[in-house]
């Protein structure tokens, strides 16, 4: 498989779909785990702090401003992670372990986290911390908050690794995918390339079966029984036509043999001998159809696949021209071949000429004295063609489906001889090769067109 | 000519051998490949007919054998297979003609003529020559009588195949094989307009003709009537 293509095949897209649905999985639980614990920290921050505000309060309200003042500063000597401020009306720091009023703390009965500087072994830190204000009876505020720092960094852990989980996440998923949706691709290539074996006639290829016993290896085997099953079925029409050949022709053969002999014990000049002469050419015309009968059967089968090889149409369409050139003379029909591009099929040599020689010698059978008919092998974009046109009475448009099938002859043509197999033969043929019989009006006449597809390269 | 005949149709093997006698030849028989291969080893035959299907050993093995062992007797299958694919498969098999069943007696007589003549040592002609009709092979002109006579490539194929096999029949599936290597079954006679034509051009105007339709089976080319 090449790369590209990968991209666009079911099994990568059933893995982009997957991969997505996961990493937006993973984000949704990392950022509701973070919003949880997050929340659950604060809680009980904010806990500590309402008990602190609370217990500082009623100091304040039994022992007055120097009271309080005196819990503030010792309080904050306990180097915890309580930190305190005591300011007046101005938000002037009185007492406290803060260094000045943090500039976003406004609202008092509101939590706020605000940035402060704490000394640490004699170096300058800025921390995070959350707190509320407090408004005291005389226009003094009290700052109560706690050291938030460690939750500040566990959450700055959270929120700068969550992308680059994603990610990652997003990255592994899509190269595992690729990987396994090549091995997927891989057994789907190798199923594919023997269907297309079978196809080119090779019936008895099969798909190769691994050893992991999974979905793949069963559906190898479920289509090795189904090509198992249709090659037996294969060579039961084979046997059927073959055993129908025999049987068929050994008498056949005997009935035309006693014939001849008889034959030749008789006077060449008897009645009895004129007699016999057409019951042999009887005999001869029963073979005829038989034998086209036949091939008819044999191609609706598929089976006569055999000898099929690169074969070019344009000397096959002057060949027969010319085989048929005095036979239309004779008619007074103006036989001409037209001449063609490339014209290259894969194609039975014997089976191809047989179906042109049925083509012309129908179009000079049905064209007047005075017509014209045109054989033409060339390439369209269709496929390779071959043509044959006349300037005879022509099909009309509702019986050039009925004509092609057996027996089946037009009231105005029961009278000229024929097996009545002679289009039926042409499109059998066809079939063969994967081509189709098209009949066309040529205003006026018929056009026959034999479209073969055009050989494929070979790649194997 | 000695003519070995394996067929395991005892009737049609009765008939091709009484057939074969009253046309003058010498024939021994087999009704299976096995004995006929054996046969075929051990005595010399200008010809041997081989049915395709046989108890014992298939026709296509028999020859098959018969080419390992050197023997180069030309074969002629017989077959009631269907014609198609099986035609090739006996000619790559090592057969020098194949005949599908039913056929006519004339049109087997006519192909082993052509089997043992092709098989006699012949010079390599440069001029064909029956009666006053001349045929120069290198400069591909044609005389009769001394004056020339202008014929088409196809024409001169078709009257030097006539002229090699002169005073044999010729059939008309014979023609269509060797002269247009085609081989199928022109569902009109195209091949007797061809011969008409051709004999308009050596025998008109001639007190004898040289060309003859041999009724029922084909045509001859001969000197004397």
């Amino acid at each position: 498989m090449r790369a590209p293509s990968i991209l666009r095949t079911q099994a990568y897209r059933i893995v982009l779909v997957y991969v997505a649905v996961f990493a937006v999985s993973v984000a949704a639980l990392l950022a509701f785990s973070y919003w949880n614990t997050k929340r659950a920290l604060d809680a009980q921050t904010d806990q500590i702090i309402e008990a602190e505000i609370t217990g500082l309060s009623e100091q304040y309200q039994q022992l007055g401003l120097r009271g309080l003042a005196d819990v503030v500063i010792s309080r904050s000597a306990h180097g915890g992670s309580g930190l305190y401020l005591l300011a007046n009306s101005f938000k002037q720091p009185i007492v406290g372990n803060l260094d000045g009023w943090p500039a976003n703390m406004v609202h008092p009965d509101k939590f706020v986290e605000f940035d402060y500087q704490r000394r640490v072994e004699n170096r300058l830190e800025t921390r995070k911390a959350r707190g509320r204000v407090f408004a005291l009876q005389g226009g003094f505020y009290l700052l109560v908050a706690q050291d938030v720092q460690e939750r500040y960094l566990t959450e700055r852990l959270f929120t700068t690794t969550l992308p680059w989980t994603v990610g990652l996440v997003l990255i592994l998923g899509l190269v595992g995918g690729a990987v396994m949706s090549r091995n997927m691709l891989a057994r789907l290539d190798s199923i594919n390339r023997t269907s297309a074996e079978i196809i080119d006639g090779d019936l008895t290829r099969r798909v190769p079966i691994g050893s992991a016993h999974d979905e793949f290896d069963a559906l190898a085997e479920n289509l090795n029984a189904m090509l198992d099953r249709i090659e037996r079925l294969m060579h039961g029409v084979r046997n059927v036509t073959d055993s129908v050949a025999h049987d068929l022709r050994t008498p056949l053969n005997r009935l035309r043999n006693r014939l001849e002999t008889t034959l030749r014990h008789l006077d060449p000049a008897s009645g009895e001998a004129s007699e016999i002469e057409s019951a042999v050419a009887e005999t001869d015309q029963l073979i005829t159809t038989f034998n086209a009968l036949l091939l008819i059967a044999e191609a609706d089968a598929g089976v006569t696949r055999g000898e099929m090889a690169a074969i070019d149409l344009a000397p096959i369409a002057e060949d027969m021209a010319e085989l048929y050139a005095p036979l239309a003379e004779e008619k007074g029909v103006n036989l001409k071949i037209e001449p063609a591009g490339a014209t290259m099929i894969e194609g039975n040599r014997s089976l191809v000429s047989q179906a042109l020689a049925n083509l012309v010698d129908n179009a000079i059978k049905y064209t007047p004295a005075g017509g014209a008919v045109t054989v033409t092998a060339l390439e369209t974009p269709q496929g390779v063609e071959l043509h044959v046109a006349d300037t005879g009475p022509g099909i009309p448009p509702e019986e050039r489906n009925r004509v092609v099938e057996r027996f089946v002859r037009l009231d105005a043509s029961r009278s000229a001889p024929g097996t009545g197999l002679g289009l039926s033969l042409v499109a059998a043929v066809a079939r063969l090769h994967d081509a189709r019989l098209v009949l066309e009006d040529n205003n006026p006449g018929l056009r026959a067109i034999v479209r073969f597809p055009r050989p494929a390269p070979r790649t194997r | 000519m000695r003519i070995l005949v394996v067929e395991d149709d005892l009737e049609a093997q009765r008939y091709l051998v009484n057939g074969l006698k009253e046309a003058g030849h010498v024939v021994d028989d087999a009704a299976d490949g096995e004995t006929g291969l054996t046969l075929a080893l051990s005595r010399p035959y200008d010809v041997a007919i081989i049915d395709r299907m046989l108890p014992k050993m298939d026709g296509l093995k028999v020859v098959a054998d018969m080419r390992e062992h050197a023997n180069t007797t030309p074969v002629l299958f017989l077959s009631a297979l269907s014609e198609v694919d099986d035609r090739v498969k006996g000619l790559k098999a090592g057969g020098d003609d194949y005949l599908t069943k039913p056929y006519a007696f004339v049109e087997l007589l006519a192909r082993i003529d052509a089997l043992m003549r092709r098989r006699s040592p012949q010079a390599v002609k440069t001029r064909l020559q029956v009666g006053d009709l001349e045929l120069d092979l290198l400069t591909r002109t044609a005389k009769r009588a001394g004056a020339a006579i202008d014929l088409q490539p196809r024409e001169f194929r078709l009257l030097e195949y006539l002229m090699r096999h002169a005073s044999q029949v010729v059939t008309r599936t014979m023609l269509l094989e060797s002269v247009w290597e085609y081989h199928f079954d022109p569902q009109t006679n195209v091949i007797d307009v061809h011969i008409s034509r051709l004999r308009a051009k050596i025998d008109k105007g001639f007190d004898t003709a040289l060309l003859h339709t041999v009724r029922g089976a084909g045509y001859m080319i001969r000197a004397r009537a």
